[in-house]
């Protein structure tokens, strides 16, 4: 914290000078921050996967399961965290309490997705699949999934941005990421603001999140060759 | 073989899609189901391949009763064409072939191959095997939807609709491909139609189903068109059943009168001795076209094509006495234009002519109605 105190200014544009100074804590928040923000993602995917083939395959899932998965969406994160412990007999602030959290969150953003995705694919491709002699497993693997990959994407975009910015709140209750930058900012802004940590959080996390956007959009390009073809 | 033993499907709220369907789809045949919506045509037609399990009765292929074997293996063994081809976007159209092979664990390579004939086969330019289905127009779609079902050489191919939704021109088009490619394969296919005329054009034998899954008739086309057992199935069959029949009556050689011709780019021809209409014929004797003598101005000196009347059908020697008739009554002149096999004029017959021998062949035709009506 004394360092701190040698920067010499507190102008929001003093934000790269900043991370220039505390280069290898921040190096290491973005890093545990990039983590946090993606493996939840995955996983969040692999439980919503079979979910979401659930409410396609049986309907009378789909409201239930998506009115539930609603609901845990709109539950703020940071009470979220603080449930975390009592449900899953974790102590509180156990490293783990974060990526549990996120990854509910996850789930339950995702499960729609994955459901709506099978849906786009249209009855006369499914009809024909079934038809020719696919067998359950092998038409959602090699004809439905396929088919779902640009509706699925595109949900995996918004998971991912909402997840960096979820990550920022959990560094609030001490755990480390860029969350860390913007609690250093108000703990030293008792004489007047402190800008450059909080600049420098949020120029991070803009930066992972637009990296991060990009790699899905470039990941959704080379799963669907067949959606140029429509496209051009 | 296909073999309907009193197959029945009721669903849990009651309702009887099909009743006691009893019918043989004999081998290398096509047999057409047509009748209104809820006839239960398509029920039928997908309880074979068991995409639907009938509730009573069995289905026998070869003897084989479907339900014995695995529905994945059996579905593999089945060619299956529906109405907009339900083709696999993601995949290319080559894959897309070759999906049942792939299924099956035919080694890539030859899979591919067979595809490629295939997609030449349909009349697909072999250019169209790297693209996606969404680069096609609908008809080439379906072809390809008709390449798919015979990758693997099924002997039994079922086909729901594969032709209503594309227009006319190339719905005509798919069905004398579809019908060319069957004269070559001979498979046994059952083919689910609600155009009456399509069931007639297609079929070798056509069921006529009613609402409720009840079979109405089982006959030839030629049969139900002169032979409808029922206010139903005649109601159904439509108007114009006579005429249509006609399709079907074929008498051999027409005897045709000769036929001035003036040939297309010749000065146009003068004299007291011609009729106010004469036939224009290319350097090759192929009929184009009539011209009117009368409305000619002066300035028309040469035979030139846009002079030309086109509205007259051509009726193929050895065809049918439909094709004969309506060739007389879409000639500007009245004198029906017939064409040997590769094209080239004949002569002409006059509608009078047609009609004396649709007469002629009366005695044979009224006893054949005598028995029917006998029979009902």
């Amino acid at each position: 914290m004394t360092a701190l105190a040698t920067s010499s200014s507190s102008s929001p544009l003093h934000f790269w000078g900043y991370f220039m100074d505390h280069r290898s804590t921040d190096l290491s928040w973005l890093w545990s921050h990039t983590w946090l923000s993606v493996v939840p993602v995955v996983i969040g995917l692999l439980v919503a996967l079979p979910l979401g083939w659930l409410a396609r395959r049986y309907r009378f899932v789909y409201p239930p399961l998506i009115s539930l998965t609603g609901l845990i969406y709109t539950i703020p994160s940071i009470a979220l965290f603080v449930l975390i412990p009592p449900l899953f007999g974790l102590k509180s602030l156990d490293p783990k309490q974060v990526p549990i959290a996120l990854t509910l969150y996850s789930i339950a953003l995702l499960v729609r997705v994955v459901a709506d995705g099978l849906a786009s694919v249209s009855e006369d491709t499914v009809q024909a699949a079934t038809a020719i002699g696919f067998k359950p497993l092998g038409r959602f693997f090699r004809v439905e999934l396929p088919i779902a990959v640009p509706v699925i994407t595109a949900g995996l975009r918004v998971a991912l941005v909402a997840n960096v910015s979820i990550v920022a709140v959990s560094g609030t209750i001490g755990m480390s990421n860029l969350g860390q930058l913007f609690t250093l900012g108000f703990q030293n802004s008792t004489n007047g603001p402190y800008y450059p940590p909080i600049v420098l959080g949020i120029v991070l996390c803009v930066l992972l999140a637009l990296v991060l956007d990009r790699i899905v959009i470039i990941l959704n390009i080379l799963l669907t060759p067949w959606r140029k073809a429509v496209r051009s | 073989m296909i073999r309907f033993e009193s197959v029945s499907k009721r669903y849990p709220d009651g309702t009887v899609a099909v009743d006691e369907l009893d019918f043989v789809a004999p081998s290398g045949q096509i047999t057409v189901l047509v009748g209104p919506s809820g006839c239960g045509k398509t029920t039928s037609l997908r309880m074979i391949n068991r995409m639907i399990e009938p509730t009573a009765g069995r289905i026998l292929i070869d003897d084989q009763d479907v339900t014995k074997v695995d529905a994945a293996q059996l579905r593999r063994g089945i060619g299956y064409v529906i109405q907009h081809a339900g083709l696999f976007p993601h995949r290319t159209i080559i894959d897309n072939v070759a999906s049942v092979p792939y299924l099956l664990g035919t080694d890539k390579k030859q899979a591919r191959a067979r595809a490629m004939e295939l997609i030449e086969r349909v009349g697909l330019d072999p250019r169209f095997a790297k693209r996606y289905p969404s680069q096609l127009s609908g008809g080439q779609q379906q072809r390809v939807g008709v390449a798919r079902a015979l990758a693997a050489d099924p002997p039994v191919m079922l086909m729901d609709e594969p032709f209503s939704a594309v227009d006319p021109v190339v719905r005509d088009q798919l069905q004398e491909e579809f019908l060319r490619l069957q004269s070559d394969l001979g498979k046994t296919i059952v083919f689910v139609t609600h155009d009456i005329d399509e069931a007639i054009k297609l079929g070798d034998q056509v069921a006529v189903l009613r609402v409720g899954g009840h079979l109405a008739q089982l006959a030839t086309p030629a049969e139900l068109l002169s032979r409808p057992v029922d206010e139903f199935v005649a109601g159904f069959v439509g108007r114009d059943r006579g005429y249509r029949a006609l399709t079907f009556t074929t008498v051999g050689e027409l005897a045709v009168h000769d036929e001035q011709t003036v040939t297309l780019g010749a000065p146009v021809p003068s004299g007291a001795d011609l009729d106010n209409w004469i036939l224009v014929v290319d350097a090759a004797n192929v009929p184009q076209g009539w011209l009117n003598l009368v409305e000619l101005s002066r300035d028309d000196t040469t035979v030139s094509a846009d002079l030309l009347y086109r509205g007259g059908t051509l009726a193929t020697q050895g065809g049918s006495l439909r094709e004969a008739l309506d060739a007389c009554l879409s000639s500007p002149s009245g004198r029906g234009v017939v064409v040997d096999s590769d094209e080239t004029l004949l002569g002409s017959i006059t509608a009078a002519e047609v009609l004396a021998l649709i007469e002629k062949r009366r005695p044979a035709a009224a006893s054949v109605t005598g028995s029917g009506s006998e029979r009902r």
